[in-house]
């Protein structure tokens, strides 16, 4: 059985490890309903670290290194957040997995 | 042994355990990409047979050492008791005996005179499809190929083969993971591992050599496709990822000692997941390696802190690859050696914040003789470092839980549970001597480590070894720049204790902190902005 997400009517379709399976139909709504899903309620900072994903992802084809990511998250939010625990504080399970989930990455490959 | 690490080898047995654990199948887009040639998905049930004995029959008739482990083992079980994964899970066919006796049985019952006439009794078994989608592929991903066995067992049968052998059987009739595959295909499409595109590729070492410049003042160049360089460099593209900190200290060593460097986009990774899937897809990764060292005229090839690359340079790319126009090392080997030669300035208090243990990744030290290296250069580098239980460490060192291809999600419970002699190990030192880093040269380890850390509630901060060089080196012009800013922080602060004039009506106060009351209700200047009114009194 393929995994689905429901996002208002819809059925989504995703991939076995729970990432959307047409990276096309990523909106704010299927962020909220992944975000539901692992018990996040998404707040401004939240967004801002989306944002920020989808539009490096937009420009490089990857997601940001995590340092990228930490510094960007100090300048929009913040000095003293921008550091890696208050990234985890608001995915808790990471930038790489979770962040990118939600934000409609594809899921990172490799030694991470 | 350590009383808790004692702990671990009482193992209670729960036949099965094993059966659980299954990675997700690979997908016809990435099965397409393998160097080894294979259908894109599973064969029908009544091809299955003919073709994987096929494929054994040419294996073992290919590599003699193959042969020679089918026969030779006398099923002691001297290796069952030194398997990570069998001390975590309890079951008697996750073993190194276990899972190499799947194909032994199948090996004696088509290929032997003893097994054809005897049969079940001389531990024969014949071939069928369900063997191999049941068991052959659920336990031959349950093996991280890390050797440890092999240490034990009287005859060194090398383990690590015999599941390649395996999973090159299991290739050919269309099954094999997703996580490999992925990983291998992102290799020959971006030649890195996590598929960072050239241009990600260059934006991250420009904001790293920004990041040091910040931190130190000095200009270091990591420098990326020059078109000659005496050293080709190749990082675990997760050093441009995650563990930047390793990346950074590896930089400062080659500016530091003057090295003429690069790296390159078109091999941009250190690792070789062919180790892990089959022999053509090592030699095709190797080949990128040293098809950039010729063009660009490299004499030096230097891997990164990455495991198991180790062993597939070490091990292999001579063989398969060679001759080669190049030597090649390690960076532990570079830097140990730029450190005897006294070319380094380091200053060890710099990281007397840490107590340091060092995991040993199994491919450095059981496939390279890499071992002192490691410790040479934390003792360079560290007033702080103390080693754990000589049973968890060097040539006997235990896996993270995640090497050997099995770094994936869907079998996070196996990963977990194979991390329990590791986490056991780095938890006495904790206790004993309050370490408080976990020093693993490898990115598997980097990205497994602090999971299973967390996992058994172990406060231990995971990372390179590089990453304690690069605080500890100090660079030319680096001294000067921390000065200035010292006393730059220096003058700011006393000018801030200090007797201080609004510069907006001259009246004069005792600190600058009432000044800038002064000038948020006289003036309506914020207390952000208070250096717009304020200013230390001459």
């Amino acid at each position: 059985m393929a995994k689905t997400l429901k996002v208002g009517d819809k059925e989504l379709e995703l991939d076995e490890d729970g990432f959307l399976k047409d990276p096309t139909q990523w909106n704010k709504e299927v962020a909220e309903a992944f975000a539901r899903e692992e018990g996040i309620e998404l707040t401004d900072e939240h967004w801002e670290i989306i944002n920020f994903l989808r539009q490096y992802y937009e420009q490089y084809q990857i997601a940001p290194m995590i340092r990228i990511l930490v510094k960007e998250v100090g300048k929009k939010l913040g000095p003293e957040k921008g550091n890696l625990k208050y990234v985890y504080k608001l995915f808790p399970n990471g930038p790489a997995k979770q962040a990118c989930k939600i934000a409609g990455l594809p899921k990172p490959t490799g030694c991470v | 042994m350590g009383e808790e690490l004692d702990k671990v080898y009482n193992v209670e047995l729960k036949p099965g355990a094993g059966e659980n654990y299954v990675c997700h199948l690979t997908k016809p887009e990435f099965a397409e990409k393998m160097a080894n040639k294979m259908p894109t998905e599973p064969l029908p049930d009544d091809q299955m047979v003919e073709v994987a004995l096929k494929r054994l029959d040419q294996l073992r008739k290919e590599r003699k050492s193959l042969q020679l482990y089918l026969d030779i083992c006398v099923r002691c079980g001297a290796c069952v008791k030194q398997c990570h994964y069998f001390l975590g899970t309890g079951d008697p066919k996750n073993t190194p005996v276990g899972r190499a006796e799947l194909l032994r049985k199948v090996y004696r019952a088509h290929f032997t005179i003893s097994g054809k006439l005897f049969g079940s009794l001389v531990g024969a078994q014949k071939l069928t499809p369900e063997v191999l989608k049941n068991e052959w592929y659920k336990y031959f991903y349950q093996c991280s190929e890390c050797r440890r066995c092999s240490v034990f067992c009287p005859y060194g049968i090398d383990q690590a083969e015999i599941t390649m052998a395996g999973r090159e059987v299991l290739n050919s009739v269309g099954l094999a993971t997703k996580y490999i595959t992925q990983v291998i295909s992102q290799v020959y499409k971006h030649g890195n591992n996590l598929g960072i595109p050239e241009a990600a590729f260059k934006a991250n070492c420009e904001f790293l050599e920004e990041e040091i410049k910040e931190l130190t003042g000095v200009d270091v160049k990591i420098p990326v496709n020059k078109e000659k360089a005496e050293i080709l460099y190749l990082p675990p593209s997760a050093d441009l990822f995650t563990n930047t900190d390793t990346m950074m200290g590896v930089a400062k060593v080659f500016h530091a000692v003057g090295a003429d460097w690069t790296m390159s986009t078109y091999a941009s990774e250190a690792a070789n997941f062919g180790l892990f899937f089959s022999y053509d897809d090592i030699k095709a990764i190797n080949l990128r390696v040293v098809e950039v060292a010729k063009k660009i005229g490299a004499k030096l090839v230097i891997f990164g802190e990455c495991g198991h690359a180790w062993r597939a340079a070490r091990q292999y790319m001579e063989a398969m690859n060679g001759p080669l126009p190049f030597k090649f090392m390690n960076i532990l080997e570079y830097t140990a050696e730029m450190i005897r030669q006294g070319k380094l300035k380091l200053d060890k208090s710099r990281n007397d914040d840490v107590i340091v243990t060092m995991h040993d990744p199994c491919n450095m030290a059981r496939a390279g003789d890499l071992v002192e290296e490691g410790r040479f250069i934390i003792k360079s580098v560290c007033n702080n470092f103390v080693d754990m239980d000589p049973n968890a460490i060097k040539e006997k060192t235990f896996c993270c839980g995640g090497g050997g291809g099995l770094l994936t999600e869907e079998i996070m419970e196996l990963r977990m549970k194979g991390g329990l002699p590791r986490a056991t190990a780095v938890k006495e030192v904790v206790k004993s001597h309050n370490v408080n880093y976990l020093a693993a040269p490898c990115a598997i380890d980097k990205a497994q480590l602090p999971l299973v850390m967390e996992h058994y509630e172990i406060p231990v901060q995971v990372g390179g070894i590089h990453d304690l060089v690069g605080k500890a080196l100090i660079l030319e012009g680096q001294e000067e720049f921390e000065a200035e800013q010292a006393a730059k922080a220096e003058a700011e602060a006393a000018a801030a204790e200090g007797p201080s004039v609004c510069g907006l009506c001259d009246a004069e106060f005792a600190t600058m902190e009432e000044c800038c009351e002064h000038a948020e209700k006289e003036h309506k200047i914020s207390k952000a902005q208070c250096d717009m009114a304020c200013e230390p009194k001459k």
